[in-house]
């Protein structure tokens, strides 16, 4: 089951395929990385995700798997004696780890966006309130989770520290265009500190796209209105 | 150790309705407590202070929240019996796929029908082409985990008793659109687990026609 190529169609940019890039690093799996180009979406993409039509898909002997979240699972559990777990061993932590994820996808990452494409002062303020309530949530769950170790999983990054690590690039990203830090010192000390960890892991590191490079991108995805 | 397990729900929630399945295809006993969703217990708030929603699962005092990650807890507690999540990795994420489909599409769609006004054409043209889709993943199988009753078909099978909610509001014949889908509907609910979860859809018709009111709709 743990042979047979692999492919992940996805793009440098994407928060949701660095998640797949993370869990295959993790595991030591030799992929092919294809690159979409922007603006643009491949036949093959079309044909892995007809539902959907978004990236990542994972490819694996032919057959893909769609979804981040999912992507990651199905790693964890093909490749399940290579590597450190992804998810942890108790279905109760698994529930968590599930949940605030789902949370992040759902919720976080929402008014997170919504700055980008925010209309007017008013707005943007709004959606800022709502990241950092959001944001204060999800460092008493990192208390919770990491209990007292380094990462949401314990001693190694797993689910839920991708989940929303691989934000990190995006977050910067908008608290730059917004000039507001969510995650400082003050605030939510415990998220710092593991940011900066999860960033330096070497699993993420050679894939965390540059700052300047995903700012000037996002300038394309959504372009501020002129005047 | 003895277990003890609660469920804060609300007898209409097709999300309750999935966990309620789940827990009966594991014959596991538990406290059913109905939730005033306009006067939520204190119970609710505390089990589940991030959503404050149902169906909370209350297990031996600790709270797992969100129906589809209940249904894998679930299955994950009580492996032996009834399996509801496939064991094949491709199997499981294929399963996954789905359910996440359902969880994104149907009931944000199907909402717009009854719970808004001026929406609802648009809402049951969109609703039929969703319900099309799994249809067609359906295909010619008995479930959507083939010969097998499992997550996708615990995931969509609560929609089938508010059918006649949008069929209703929506203007529209789900069962004309979807004879497949329907037949599937009815083999599911010849299971006990199904057939004691799901209320009588003229139960969920009339609640909505009364909420309806409520909101000054009608």
């Amino acid at each position: 089951m743990a042979s047979g190529e692999v492919k992940l169609i996805g793009s440098w940019a994407s928060v949701f395929v660095m998640r797949a890039r993370i869990a295959l690093h993790l595991k030591f799996i030799s992929y092919e990385f294809l690159q979409e180009t922007y603006g643009s979406k491949s036949e093959l993409l079309l044909k892995s995700n007809p539902v959907h039509k978004k990236m990542p898909v994972l490819i694996h002997s032919d057959k893909p798997v769609c979804e981040s979240n999912i992507i990651v699972q199905y790693i964890d559990d093909v490749w399940n004696s290579s590597g450190p777990s992804i998810l942890p061993s108790h279905p109760y932590d698994r529930a968590i780890a599930r949940f605030w994820a789902a949370y992040i996808d759902d919720k976080w990452f929402i008014s997170l966006r919504s700055i980008l494409t925010a209309q007017g002062e008013e707005e943007t303020k709004a959606f800022i309130a709502q990241v950092e309530e959001r944001t204060e949530l999800l460092e008493k769950a990192f208390i919770d989770c990491s209990k007292g170790k380094l990462f949401f999983n314990g001693d190694h990054i797993g689910y839920l520290d991708i989940a929303l690590g691989s934000f990190l690039g995006w977050l910067r990203v908008v608290e730059l265009d917004a000039n507001h830090k969510f995650l400082d010192e003050t605030k939510t000390p415990s998220l710092t500190k593991w940011a900066e960890r999860f960033c330096n892991d070497p699993a993420v590191k050679p894939i965390m796209p540059e700052i300047t490079k995903l700012a000037e991108f996002a300038r394309k995805l959504f372009p501020k209105p002129q005047g | 150790m003895a277990e003890e397990v609660i469920l804060l729900d609300f007898w209409a929630s097709m999300f309750g309705m999935r966990t309620r399945i789940a827990l009966a295809e594991k014959r596991i006993k538990y406290d059913y407590r109905e939730e005033d969703l306009w006067n939520k217990s204190s119970l609710l708030l505390e089990m589940n202070p991030v959503h404050k929603k149902i169906p909370v699962l209350i297990h031996n005092g600790k709270p797992v929240c969100e129906s589809l990650i209940q249904i894998e807890y679930i299955d994950e507690i009580w492996p032996d019996k009834n399996s509801l999540l496939p064991s094949d990795p491709y199997k499981r994420a294929h399963a996954k796929f789905w359910a996440d489909f359902i969880d994104k599409k149907v009931n944000v769609t199907a909402r717009k029908i009854w719970a808004k006004i001026g929406e609802e054409e648009e809402a049951s043209k969109e609703l039929i082409e969703i319900l099309k889709t799994l249809e067609n993943e359906l295909g010619d199988k008995t479930y959507f985990g083939d010969e097998t009753f499992g997550y996708v078909d615990i995931a969509l099978i609560g929609f089938s008793s508010w059918f006649e909610v949008y069929d209703k509001y929506g203007n529209v014949n789900i069962e004309s659109e979807c004879p497949n889908l329907i037949a599937w509907a009815k083999r599911c609910l010849e299971r006990e687990s199904v057939a004691k979860a799901l209320p009588k859809s003229e139960k969920i018709t009339t609640f909505i026609s009364e909420l309806r009111k409520k909101l000054g709709f009608e």
